[in-house]
């Protein structure tokens, strides 16, 4: 178990033994980690292990069974329905598969953040509209349907819709999975200069060490529903527990893959695979 | 507890939950008239001609029925007020709220269901908007508004279809048939079945957005909802029949 290594006063979030249980599968099993503001930390680990488990009690769409996440001084699991709301004004959530309102053209969708949560004029929104698609290299796509664009492209404008509205705190759910090389390099550099240029603190859950190296001020690893190895990436890198040397280093032998699989039926709210995937956590560790 | 009455009261629990956050937010801000106007046209006017068609074979049908068991009474006259109070109280209110029910329902089923399953629902509360004040709102005031208006018009319809049974068919005299239709009726009559009609509107559209908005399991979780919201909906459109009309007149 590692402590958060975060040594500054200021702490923009913090995540305090956070649990949480669907049915008898226990996902979170006493989280702890500290995020300063303005630094970007990408959450790694397997299928199942709870990463987006994680995002969503950060932005309060989950509830903990236990413990505690703190935002800005605020805990966000005592907040009231209406509070949430907007509390929820500080944050842009890109999800796994887009997450796109398929029955709005993509205009709208990107649209839809500002038009909820600023004051903006028509005319500032179609500017920044076409800025943000023009930031994940989307033009001319604003009057088609979600239906119409390839997986990969909806993801995009789900980073789009995300990023809109200027948020203090970003979550990224697996932003450039599936998506070429190119993409993903192209999606690493607006989130690297989100957090350089408009001190935007940002959480990243992904699978691609490379994108994760290359992003995170800090990376964090999730197994069995715990952090179990926190770092800044050249020493992540260089550290000697086994797991993280297998994930790492992708090999199918190592000690990540001798886990119990999942028992019990997945009962969760979420059924997009990887939350809830297959490898649930019975933990013991 | 066993089951299936754990999971009645758990259904129980989520429908009156719905009912509350949607009378909680309906007097909130923005009101989206856009919306509300869109849900009124997919569910009333969408669903008029197979209402129409309903309440006329209804009609029809009821004319021949009670034409043939009136006639051993010899009192084929009253066929046409028979017809009328049928519709107007009972039939042309339950016919067209569980024709809505399987039509835009379960319709609600499985766009909530489909929405929630993609993680749609999750978007729109994370860009603070509620989503039972965005997508259940609407539509449940949109078909508490016009299932109303489609049985006012099933209920002309349908009179119309036992009128043209009775006097084409049947030989009945048009004036007197006329007549008939209108002598005993009551605005009361005609009033009940639209607030009958209300009410199932109301129900059915809650009922069909509960069971999307807490949709699990992926494609077959919608497939389940969808069912569910048709079926729970017809049962609580009969048995509240029952209630209504107990307390109506």
């Amino acid at each position: 178990m590692t402590e958060p290594s975060s040594k500054t006063d200021t702490v923009k979030i913090r995540i305090r033994d956070l649990r949480k249980s669907f049915g008898p599968k226990v996902v979170l099993d006493g989280v702890n980690v500290d995020i300063v503001p303005a630094e970007s930390l990408v959450v790694i680990g397997g299928s199942g292990t709870g990463k987006s488990v994680l995002l969503k009690h950060i932005i309060g769409l989950l509830r903990p069974d236990s413990g505690t996440v703190v935002v800005d001084g605020t805990a966000v699991e005592t907040l009231g329905n209406r509070e949430i709301t907007e509390f929820r004004r500080k944050f842009g959530m890109a999800f796994q598969e887009g997450a796109l309102f398929d029955s709005m053209t993509i205009w709208q969708n990107v649209a839809f953040p500002l038009q909820r949560l600023t004051k903006m004029s028509r005319g500032e929104i179609d500017d920044r509209v076409e800025e943000c698609l023009g930031m994940v290299r989307l033009e001319g796509v604003s009057e088609k349907l979600p239906s119409q664009l390839s997986g990969g492209m909806r993801r995009r404008v789900g980073f789009a819709r995300a990023v809109a509205h200027q948020p203090e705190i970003l979550l990224f759910d697996e932003p450039t999975t599936g998506l070429d090389p190119i993409t993903t390099a192209l999606i690493d550099e607006v989130i690297l200069d989100l957090s350089d240029r408009l001190k935007t603190t940002t959480i990243t859950i992904t699978h691609d060490m490379e994108s994760a190296f290359r992003i995170g001020d800090r990376i964090a690893m999730l197994n069995r529903g715990k952090i179990i190895a926190e770092a800044p990436p050249e020493e992540f890198k260089r550290l000697d527990d086994p797991r993280v040397q297998q994930f790492i280093h992708g090999r199918a032998e190592g000690p990540l893959s001798e886990e119990t699989p999942a028992r019990g039926p997945s009962d969760s709210r979420d059924d997009l695979g990887e939350k809830t995937g297959e490898s649930g956590i019975p933990s013991r560790s | 507890m066993p089951g299936p009455l754990a999971g009645f009261f758990e259904q129980m629990g989520r429908f009156i939950q719905m009912m509350g956050r949607v009378f909680a937010w309906t007097p909130r801000p923005p009101y989206d008239w856009r919306e509300l106007f869109r849900q009124m046209v997919k569910v009333g006017v969408n669903s008029t001609p197979v209402v129409l068609l309903t309440a006329m074979f209804t009609g029809m049908v009821l004319a021949l029925q009670t034409f043939s068991v009136l006639s051993r009474f010899n009192a084929e006259s009253f066929v046409g007020s028979l017809v009328a109070l049928s519709m107007v109280r009972e039939l042309s209110s339950v016919l067209s709220g569980l024709i809505v029910a399987g039509r835009a329902g379960s319709a609600m089923g499985a766009e909530l269901g489909t929405m929630r399953v993609t993680e749609q629902i999750d978007a729109l509360e994370v860009m603070a908007t509620d989503p039972v004040h965005y997508l259940v709102v609407p539509r449940v005031w949109a078909t508490t508004i016009m299932l109303p208006l489609l049985v006012a018009l099933g209920n002309g319809v349908g009179i119309f279809g036992g009128y043209l049974v009775s006097v084409v068919l049947m030989g009945a005299n048009p004036v007197s048939y006329v007549n008939r239709t209108f002598q005993f009726m009551q605005l009361n009559d005609l009033l009940s079945g639209l607030v009958k009609a209300a009410v199932f509107g109301f129900l059915l559209a809650v009922i069909g957005c509960q069971q999307g908005f807490y949709t699990t399991g992926g494609a077959e979780g919608v497939g389940r909802s969808t069912t569910a919201a048709v079926v729970v909906a017809s049962i609580a459109i009969l048995i509240s029949d029952f209630f209504l009309t107990r307390l109506l007149f």
